[in-house]
């Protein structure tokens, strides 16, 4: 029996572990640990993006960033003793919210600079959801355009949907049936009452009240699941195309409608009593992120932000597309621009949208869902099996997709969060040259300095959520 | 440009209808191709004349479509630099476009006669590379600060990562 | 010398089930909501989806309280850094569910701006398709997580799991989990 023989293994030499080596060992692993984290910062650190503090800011520049945005006259004469800019570095703190934060709806990232608990100045840093979604629109067709478009505004998709067939129906000469425009408007509203509740219940939560954020979500669930009864999924339906309507609404639908309108409305009232006359809401809200008209001008704000500041500026009334003409609705109106007209008008929008979608079930004219055109609509699919001419149809359209003549259209429709525009840009093939989308929270969020300065940081965040930004839209 | 007029696009510029309205005529919007150093200034008339607020500020790259359609008198250059300003009190449109060469991509800033177009202005330097002269702050805001070139050009790929299905036939 | 080097005996088994039936019926998420997954998962920790019967309705917003993260939507370059940073800051036990295809893979945006699959930033235990995953999709990817909590080893550390046939990685490239049925054997 032989003896196996054991290998001593090679053993590192043994160090002699004293006092100067535990503490060279302990700094070595210190120091490790410092340069990784100085590494995971740096890579997370925005330079040039993120706020600089005082001392490196040049006059100029405080001026615009502690919210001046009407222009001085030419010839007009700040004086730099009315800022303080001249007040200490070590008095005021630069610190930073987000990217993620329970409060900052989405991936926003604002650089604060605090004296004490008051904001001096923001400074929004965004990019953090950045997809490439105008890159990818010129790689898809326009058939598959609405599946990428509809995820920027993901809160309300179809009106993404909208605005990006609307585009495309211009520069092909499309003339919708009527019943595809009035199933467009019904899914709008629909969308548009979504996402206003989706935001009264986050800004509840901002605000506190968690209820607030349970009742949202419940009513939501109404109008969600009226979508995936309709056009198949919640959320990012790619229901509104080029030509009409993916479906016809299902049987039953007047009934679903019926049922969500009475609900929705007379909850609404339920808010009221939850949120418009309490004490603690209305301190925390009123006179909290007040806006003038003109500065809301200047900084291209629209939607509610623009609305509660006494401007009726609703593109569904004032250059009226579908056939919005033909409802009956009202345009609600702030007067001071602070965060309880925002709310107030964002409630009541949701009235208002329930109206519309009453008097959409009334009206609804029969007839088909999309355009009859061939070369645009794909056939149904039944007559596949029949027709080789549908098969050929059918493969072009969903291969190819359909050519679009040259041009470029910019059209705009009104979005729960102002106004959504689509420029697109075609060279006569399949796919969009270039489509760039106006997305109104990309351009709201500039207010943010503006709205915050002066204000406490329990404030920044009741602001914010009033801005209603979804950052989805935002970086696109 | 008098006050009593209805705001138009100011006088002097090859202002055009586009060829393919097919939107109801409230919603056609009218377009006009200053030069690029008259630019601003048109900006300011379209300003004064009643446009109060700019609606959006694009860029496109014609790289790969050098043979678009434009009016006489208006020489084509790589980009294109896209202002679309909005009148609510004549409910209008207009929609100014600015040839910007590809070799100088450099154009005024409009900031301080629009000062929401802060934000669009830096996207488009983000991600197009058209620098804006007179910002306050032209830095990149969608890409990470240290990022290499601008996506949105057409000599810029898309980055498509190859995906490996068993199988597979080819690409896409 | 932890709970992790006792042998199996009639006692520390059973004390080694009572700790992941601690651990698995309190996971508490961290808010890592990015895009449309976020409203999804929102409305699972709402009224009609209601994750609170798991015990898991409290989003901590510190990582530091905080056992799963929920990758819920697109990452973006500008974003990846962050998420790890997250990572990192969370304390083990640690959990990930990538919710949706975007987390996933990198979803319908094969492009430069996004990374393509969330599992190449951070292990992830679950991955839930879908765009967005409807809730019960996202309950069902929580409940496969409890299951694998439940037949799992104490503790996960990121490619150290070695199990029959399977070589443990040195890196942390991490395994993809088994599917699983509810009534799995022990």
């Amino acid at each position: 029996m032989t003896e196996h023989e054991r290998q001593e293994p090679e053993l590192p030499e043994q160090v002699e572990l004293t006092e100067e080596r535990f503490a060279e060992l302990e700094a070595e692993v210190a120091a490790r640990h410092e340069a990784e984290e100085r590494q995971l910062l740096a890579e997370t650190s925005e330079g040039a993006q993120e706020l600089a503090p005082r001392t490196s800011t040049s006059a100029g520049e405080l001026r615009s960033e502690v919210g001046a945005v009407l222009r001085l006259p030419e010839g007009g004469y700040v004086d730099p003793s009315d800022i303080d800019v001249e007040e200490r570095d070590d008095r005021t703190m630069i610190i930073n919210m987000g990217p993620q934060h329970p409060s900052t709806h989405g991936v926003l990232r604002l650089m604060l600079e605090l004296d004490g608990e008051t904001v001096l100045r923001t400074k929004p840093v965004i990019g953090y959801l950045h997809t490439g979604m105008e890159k990818t629109g010129e790689e898809l067709t326009y058939v598959q355009g609405s599946t990428n478009v509809t995820r920027m505004d993901y809160l309300s998709p179809l009106n993404n949907e909208l605005v990006f067939s609307m585009a495309t129906e211009a520069l092909l000469g499309l003339e919708l049936p009527p019943r595809a425009v009035w199933i467009r408007m019904l899914m709008s509203e629909l969308s548009r009452v979504a996402s206003h509740l989706m935001w009264m219940a986050t800004n509840g939560m901002d605000l506190g009240s968690t209820s607030m954020m349970i009742y949202g979500f419940r009513e939501r669930e109404m109008v969600l699941s009226f979508f995936e009864k309709t056009a198949g999924l919640r959320m990012n339906t790619n229901f509104i195309r080029p030509g009409g309507v993916a479906a016809d609404l299902p049987d039953g639908w007047e009934d679903d409608i019926d049922v969500l309108c009475e609900t929705i409305l007379a909850r609404s009232y339920e808010y009221d009593e939850l949120l418009t006359g309490q004490p603690i809401f209305r301190e925390r809200t009123e006179a909290v992120g007040s806006i003038s008209a003109e500065e809301a001008l200047a900084l291209s704000l629209t939607g509610p932000i623009l609305r509660s500041t006494g401007v009726p500026w609703d593109l569904r009334r004032t250059m009226p597309y579908l056939a919005y003409d033909k409802v009956d609705f009202d345009v609600i109106v702030g007067t001071y621009g602070d965060n309880f007209d925002r709310y107030s008008v964002r409630l009541n929008e949701i009235r208002e949208s329930i109206r519309i979608i009453r008097q959409v079930a009334e009206m609804m004219p029969p007839g088909d869902y999309r355009v009859q055109d061939r070369k645009v609509t794909p056939p149904p699919r039944a007559r596949i099996d029949e027709s080789m001419e549908a098969l050929i149809h059918h493969f072009k359209i969903f291969t190819e997709g359909f050519r679009v003549p040259e041009g470029e259209v910019y059209v705009a429709i009104e979005s729960p969060r102002g106004e959504l525009g689509c420029y697109i840009v075609s060279d006569g093939t399949s796919k969009p040259y270039r489509m760039h989308i106006r997305a109104p929270s990309f351009v709201n969020l500039q207010s943010l300095p503006l709205l915050l300065r002066g204000g406490l940081v329990a404030d920044a965040v009741a602001v914010i959520s009033s801005v209603d930004p979804v950052m989805g839209e935002v970086d696109r | 440009m008098s006050d009593a007029a209805p705001a138009t696009a100011p006088v002097g510029a090859a202002s055009i209808l586009p060829e393919v309205p097919r939107l109801p005529s409230h919603l056609v919007d009218q377009l006009a191709f200053p030069h690029r150093g008259t630019y601003k200034q048109m900006v300011r008339a379209c300003r004064d004349a009643g446009f109060e607020m700019c609606a959006d500020v694009c860029a496109v790259d014609y790289l790969t479509h050098p043979g678009r359609s434009l009016p006489e008198g208006v020489a084509p250059e790589r980009f294109e630099v896209v202002v679309n300003l909005l009148s609510l009190s004549t409910r209008q449109r207009v929609r100014i476009r600015v040839q910007v060469p590809g070799s100088d991509p450099v154009v005024d800033s409009i900031v301080d006669v629009y000062p929401g177009a802060d934000a669009m202005e830096r996207e488009v330097y983000d991600l197009m590379g058209i620098v804006f002269t007179g910002h306050p702050d032209m830095t990149r805001i969608l890409m990470p600060e240290d990022w290499e070139g601008h996506p949105l050009r057409k000599d810029y790929g898309v980055g498509r990562v190859p995906v490996q299905f068993k199988e597979a036939p080819g690409p896409r | 010398m932890g709970i992790e080097d006792l042998q199996h005996n009639f006692l520390t088994g059973r004390l080694e089930d009572l700790v992941k039936w601690a651990r698995r019926n309190s996971v508490w998420p961290a808010t890592f909501g990015l895009a449309c997954c976020a409203i999804e998962m929102m409305a699972v920790g709402a009224a009609d989806y209601d994750i609170s019967r798991l015990g898991m309705e409290v989003f901590r917003a510190s990582p530091r309280q905080a056992d799963l993260m929920v990758v819920a939507g697109r990452v973006s370059q500008k974003m990846a850094p962050v998420l790890r940073q997250v990572y990192d800051q969370m304390m083990e036990p640690k959990w990930v569910i990538s919710m949706g295809v975007c987390a996933s893979t990198g979803g319908m945006f094969n492009n430069y701006a996004i990374v393509q699959g969330v599992d190449q930033i951070v292990p992830v235990d679950v991955y839930a398709p879908g765009c967005p995953p409807s809730p019960e999709t996202l309950l069902h990817a929580i409940l496969t997580l409890h299951e694998k909590i439940r037949t799992g080893e104490i503790t996960r550390r990121p490619g150290s799991a070695v199990k029959a046939g399977e070589q443990a990685t040195g890196g942390w490239t991490p395994t993809v989990p088994d599917a699983v049925r509810v009534a799995t054997p022990r």
